[in-house]
C-alpha cells in the first residue's frame, strides 16, 4: 500500500480512530493488527517471511534471556563455593550456549535476507565468472519473492537480538509486544531502523487522545506528503528520461540529472521518514530522526552523521565495532605494526573495518555491482579525508577561513556535489555507464543545453520548474529554521489566523501542486526497494 | 463567645462567597474559552470547506469553449421535465437529431441526454436517472455504442459522469465506467484530479466559475459550417465482429428497464459515415431488434428517404451532421414519430404545439436557437480537431 494512495489515508484513519477509541489496554493489540493488516494488503504473500522473522528472533532472545538468568541464579547460588576460575568457566559456558542462539537468530535471518535478495546476484556472478573462463554454461536466475522492507525488518529484529546478547536489555516477554515493534506499520515501508529500547519507551502506550499531539503529528506527515508529492514526484519524469536514455542525455543533462535526483532521493527519503514519525508522534509514540539537514554538512563524515542516522548508527554499532575488536583484526594490527610500522598498522584496522562496513551498506542498498561500488567510493573519500585531517588543521593554522561564510559555502556545496555524484552509481545501475556519464560531463561539451530552454524537454514545462523552485526556496527556509528549534514548535507561538493560514495554505499546496492521481505515475518510496 | 463565632461564620459565608463567585467567574471562563473554541472550529471548518469548494470549481473544466461535450449532461436538470421522446446515446445523437425542428415542425417535446464516447451502460444508466425524473413515451438510443464491451477513455468518461448529479444511479455509473488507474474518491472530489489544471487555466475558468452558459438546444449541438465527405475510409477488418458480453447484458438492462417503465424503445443507427458501421453489426441489431420485438431504424440505408446530402450536411467531412444534415434527418425521423408504428405498439406521438405554457419555453429556446444560427454565420465555428 502506497503511503500516497487513497487507500492509506483511509487506512491510517480508521487506524488512528481505533487507536484512540479501543481501551487503552488494547491499544497495542489494536495497532498490532493494523500493523499486519498495513503489511498484507501491501505485501500479502510475504507476511510468512515477517512472521518467521519475528518468532525466530523473539525465541531466541528469550532463550538468550532465560541463559542470562541462569547464569546470574547459579552464579549467585554458588557465589561462596566458586573460585575466580571457576566464575570464569561458568561465564564461558554460558557464553557459548548464548553464541549458539545468537548465531541461529543471525545466521536464519540473515540466510532469508541472503537467499531473497541477493541469489540472483549471486547467480549472475557465477555467470560472468563462467563466462570470463570460457564456459558457456549458465545458471538461469530465480523468480524470488522479495518481502516488503526486509531489509529493515531484518536489520531491526537483529539489533535487538543482539542487545538481548550483550545484555543491554532484558527480552520482551510478550510476543505480541515484540511482534509489533518488528511490525510497526509506518516504518515497514523505509524504516527508520529503530533501537528496541528506545521504541519500546512509548510503543506499547498507553496513550490518551490528545488534540495537540495528533495535530502536531499530522502537521509532520503533511510536511512530508509536501517533499514527496511535490517535489520528488514532480522530479521524477525529468530524472527517469535522463537516467532511462543515457545515450541522448550525458554531458550536462547528467549533470543536471544527478542534481534533480539528489534532490529527489532527498526529498522521497526525508519526506517518507516525516510521515512516518509524524504518524508515529500522532499516536504518542516517538520514532527516532533519521536526517538532520545533510545537505548543510560542511564534509562527507558529517554528512553521513547526519543522512539515515539509523542506518549508519546500525553499521557502526553491530558491523565497524564488532569487527574492529575481532580476532582476525586484532591479528592484521600486530602483523600490520610488525611488518608495516606503528602508523600504518595501526590504522590498518580501521581501514579494513571501513571497508567492511561500506562493502555491507552498499550491498544492503541493493544486490548489484553498483552500489558496492557506491558503498566502496564513500569509504574511499572518508579514509582519504580522515587521513588527511593533519594537512586540513595545518592549513587553517595559517589561513584563518574556517569562520568565513564562503568557505562553509563552498564546503557545503563540495558535500553536496560529491555525495551527488556518488548517488550516480544509485542512478544508472551499471558502473561502467555510471562512469562513462560521469566522464561526459567533462568531455561533452553541452553545457549551454543548461540555459537554452533544453530542461524544459524533460517532461517539465516551466511551470513544473516554477513549483520546484518554489518548493526548493521552502524547503531551504525550512532547514534554516530549524537550526534554531523545530519549526512546528515556532509556528506553536504564533496566534491562531496566522497558523491556520499557514497549515491550510501548506495543505493546499500539497493538494494543488502535488503530482498525484490521473496523469502521474503513482511512484513508490525509492527506499521501499532497499 | 457568640459574638466571635458569629463573626467566624459570617467570615466562612463570606469565604465561601467569594469561592462561588471566584467558582462561577472561572466557569464562565471555561464557557467562554470553550464557546471561542468552537466558534473558532466553525469558522476554519467553514473557511476551509468554502476556500476548497471554490477552488474545486475554478479547477474543474468549464467545458465551455471548443469542447463543450462535458457541460453536456448537467444542462437537463435545468429543464422542466416533461418530455415526450428523450434520446440517450453518443454524438450520433446529439449532432444528428435537432429537437428544434422537432418542435417547430411537429410539435414533438423531446430532449437529447447526449454525451461524447457516451458508452452503452452510462445511456443505461442515464436512461434509468431520467426515469426518475420523467416519464417519456419514447426513448431513443444509437446503436453505435454496442461496441464498446469495456470501459475506454477516463476523459469521455469524466464529460459524461462529472455532470451527474449524485445518486445510487451515479454511484453505479461510476463503478461501471472507471477505466484502470481510476479511483472513484476522484469523482467525489473531483478536486482530485482535476488539481493539476491550475497550469491550464484561462479566461473561461474564472467567467463560467459560477454559472454556465447553455451550450445546446434540449441536449442539440449545433453547428452550421460545412465540409463535405470526401475520401471516407472503410472500415478495417476486424479480428471479431461479435458485440461482447457486457455491452449485450447492458443492452437487455436498457429493453427491460423500458418494458418495466411501460417506454417504447426505439433503436437508431445514426447516418454518420464514420466509425465504420460493419454489415456484421448491422445483422446483430437487426437480428436482436426482431427477437426482442423492438422498432430499429438505421438512418444510414435512408439516405435517398431523408435527402441527405453529404457534400452539404455534415460540418466534419462525414463523422457528425449539420444543421442543415440535422434537419432533413429529424424531419424524416418527426414524420414517423407522429404517425406512430402499429407493429410495435407505438403510439402517434402528440402535436403539442398548443400547449400554451410549452410553447412560450420553445419560443424561447427557439429565439436563443436562431441567435446561434445567426452568430454561426457570421463567425463559422470552424472545424474541431
Amino acid at each position: 500500500m502506497l503511503f500516497t494512495s487513497y487507500e492509506f489515508l483511509g487506512f491510517l484513519f480508521l487506524a488512528l480512530t481505533a487507536y484512540y477509541i479501543v481501551p487503552k489496554k488494547a491499544q497495542s493489540a489494536v495497532l498490532l493488527g493494523f500493523s499486519y493488516l498495513f503489511y498484507f494488503l501491501s505485501d500479502g504473500r510475504a507476511l510468512v517471511f515477517l512472521l518467521v522473522t519475528t518468532a525466530t528472533v523473539f525465541f531466541a532472545a528469550k532463550k538468550l534471556g532465560e541463559l542470562h538468568a541462569s547464569q546470574e541464579a547459579c552464579l549467585k547460588e554458588h557465589k561462596a563455593e566458586f573460585s575466580r576460575e571457576e566464575k570464569k568457566a561458568v561465564k564461558e559456558e554460558f557464553l557459548k550456549k548464548r553464541r549458539k542462539w545468537l548465531l541461529f537468530g543471525l545466521l536464519l535471518n540473515l540466510g532469508i535476507l541472503a537467499v531473497c535478495k541477493y541469489t540472483n546476484f549471486a547467480i549472475a556472478n557465477v555467470n560472468g565468472l563462467l563466462h570470463f573462463f570460457g564456459r558457456t554454461e549458465e545458471f538461469s536466475p530465480i523468480s524470488l519473492l522479495l518481502p516488503m522492507g526486509i531489509s529493515f525488518y531484518t536489520f531491526q529484529s537483529l539489533s535487538y537480538l543482539i542487545d538481548v546478547y550483550r545484555g543491554k536489555y532484558p527480552p520482551q516477554r510478550s510476543l505480541s509486544r515484540y511482534a509489533l515493534f518488528v511490525s510497526f506499520f509506518p516504518q515497514m515501508i523505509q524504516g527508520p531502523i529503530s533501537r528496541y529500547d528506545e521504541l519500546s519507551a512509548t510503543l506499547y502506550g498507553p496513550h490518551s487522545f490528545d488534540p495537540a499531539q495528533l495535530s502536531s503529528g499530522l502537521q509532520r506527515v503533511l510536511w512530508g506528503y509536501f517533499k514527496k508529492l511535490v517535489i520528488a514526484d514532480r522530479l521524477l519524469p525529468a530524472v527517469n528520461l535522463i537516467i532511462r536514455t543515457p545515450e541522448e542525455y550525458h554531458g550536462a543533462y547528467a549533470f543536471a540529472g544527478m542534481l534533480f535526483y539528489a534532490l529527489e532521493l532527498y526529498a522521497d527519503f526525508t519526506g517518507g521518514i516525516d510521515i512516518t514519525i509524524g504518524i508515529a508522534e500522532a499516536m504518542g509514540i516517538r520514532v527516532r530522526e533519521n536526517f538532520i539537514r545533510p545537505y548543510f554538512s560542511k564534509s562527507v563524515k558529517e554528512y553521513w552523521n547526519r543522512w539515515h542516522i539509523t542506518m549508519g548508527q546500525w553499521f557502526t554499532d553491530y558491523i565497524f565495532y564488532p569487527v574492529s575488536v575481532s580476532g582476525p583484526m586484532l591479528k592484521l594490527s600486530k602483523w600490520g605494526r610488525a611488518h608495516l610500522g606503528n602508523v600504518i598498522g595501526k590504522r590498518l584496522t580501521v581501514w579494513v573495518s571501513c571497508l567492511i562496513v561500506w562493502f555491507a551498506t552498499g550491498i544492503w542498498h541493493g544486490a548489484s555491482w553498483n552500489f558496492i561500488v557506491w558503498g566502496l567510493g564513500n569509504c574511499i573519500i572518508l579514509l582519504v579525508s580522515q587521513e588527511l585531517e593533519p594537512f586540513y588543521r595545518w592549513f587553517h593554522s595559517r589561513v584563518n577561513l574556517e569562520d568565513r561564510f564562503g568557505w562553509k559555502l563552498f564546503r557545503i556545496l563540495r558535500t553536496i556535489l560529491l555525495m551527488s555524484s556518488l548517488r550516480m552509481f544509485d542512478c544508472y545501475r551499471d558502473v561502467p555507464l555510471t562512469f562513462r556519464m560521469f566522464f561526459s560531463m567533462f568531455t561533452a561539451g553541452n553545457w549551454k543545453v543548461l540555459v537554452d530552454g533544453s530542461l524544459l524537454n524533460l517532461g517539465l514545462d516551466p511551470k513544473d520548474f516554477l513549483v520546484l523552485l518554489g518548493g526548493l526556496f521552502l524547503l531551504i527556509t525550512v532547514s534554516l529554521l530549524q537550526r534554531k528549534r523545530s519549526v512546528r514548535e515556532q509556528i506553536r507561538t504564533l496566534a491562531y489566523p496566522a497558523r491556520f493560514a499557514l497549515w491550510f495554505g501548506l495543505f493546499l499546496v500539497v493538494l494543488v501542486f502535488g503530482a498525484y492521481g490521473v496523469g502521474f505515475d503513482a511512484s513508490q518510496f525509492i527506499y521501499n526497494q532497499f | 463567645m457568640q459574638a466571635s463565632s458569629s463573626t467566624i461564620s459570617s467570615e466562612k459565608e463570606a469565604l465561601s462567597f467569594e469561592a462561588l463567585k471566584e467558582q462561577e467567574e472561572k466557569g464562565r471562563g471555561n464557557r467562554k474559552n470553550r464557546l471561542s473554541a468552537a466558534a473558532c472550529i466553525a469558522v476554519s471548518a467553514a473557511l476551509i470547506l468554502g476556500v476548497l469548494a471554490l477552488l474545486q470549481a475554478l479547477l474543474m473544466p468549464k467545458y465551455m469553449g471548443k469542447i463543450v461535450e462535458g457541460a453536456m449532461v448537467a444542462e437537463y436538470y435545468g429543464e422542466v421535465k416533461d418530455h415526450d421522446m428523450v434520446f440517450v446515446g453518443d454524438c450520433e445523437l446529439y449532432e444528428n437529431f435537432d429537437p428544434v425542428y422537432l418542435w417547430k415542425q411537429y410539435g414533438i417535446n423531446s430532449y437529447i441526454r447526449g454525451s461524447a464516447q457516451q458508452l452503452i451502460w452510462q445511456s443505461y444508466y442515464l436512461m434509468e436517472e431520467t426515469l426518475q425524473y420523467e416519464h417519456p413515451k419514447v426513448m431513443v438510443f444509437n446503436v453505435l455504442s454496442l461496441q464498446y464491451n469495456e470501459p475506454q477513455k477516463e476523459s469521455y468518461n469524466r464529460m459524461t459522469l462529472d455532470g451527474m448529479r449524485w445518486s445510487k444511479t451515479k454511484i453505479d455509473d461510476i463503478n461501471a465506467s472507471m477505466t484502470k488507474g481510476e479511483q472513484f474518491l476522484d469523482y467525489v472530489f473531483p478536486i482530485l484530479r482535476f488539481h493539476s489544471r491550475w497550469k491550464e487555466l484561462e479566461q473561461d475558468d474564472f467567467t463560467y466559475l459560477f454559472h454556465k452558459r447553455q451550450v445546446t438546444f434540449n441536449g442539440y449541438y449545433m453547428r452550421t459550417d460545412v465540409k463535405p465527405a470526401e475520401n471516407v475510409p472503410e472500415g478495417k477488418p476486424l479480428g471479431n465482429y461479435n458485440f461482447g458480453d457486457n455491452a449485450w447484458d447492458y443492452m437487455d438492462r436498457i429493453v427491460k428497464l423500458c418494458r418495466d417503465n411501460d417506454v417504447q424503445l426505439l433503436l437508431v443507427k445514426a447516418p454518420s459515415l464514420y466509425p465504420f458501421w460493419y454489415p456484421q453489426w448491422e445483422e446483430q441489431v437487426e437480428e436482436y431488434a426482431a427477437a426482442n420485438h423492438l422498432e430499429y431504424i438505421n438512418f444510414l440505408e435512408l439516405t435517398e428517404e431523408t435527402g441527405l446530402d453529404f457534400q452539404t450536411d455534415t460540418y466534419d467531412a462525414g463523422l457528425h451532421l449539420n444543421l442543415s444534415g440535422a434537419d432533413k434527418i429529424s424531419d424524416y425521423f418527426g414524420g414517423l414519430l407522429a404517425k406512430g408504428n402499429p407493429e410495435y405498439g407505438r403510439e402517434a406521438m402528440p402535436d403539442r404545439r398548443g400547449e400554451p405554457e410549452l410553447s412560450s419555453r420553445w419560443e424561447e429556446k427557439i429565439k436563443a436557437y436562431e441567435a446561434e444560427i445567426r452568430r454561426q454565420k457570421e463567425n463559422p465555428p470552424g472545424i474541431d480537431p
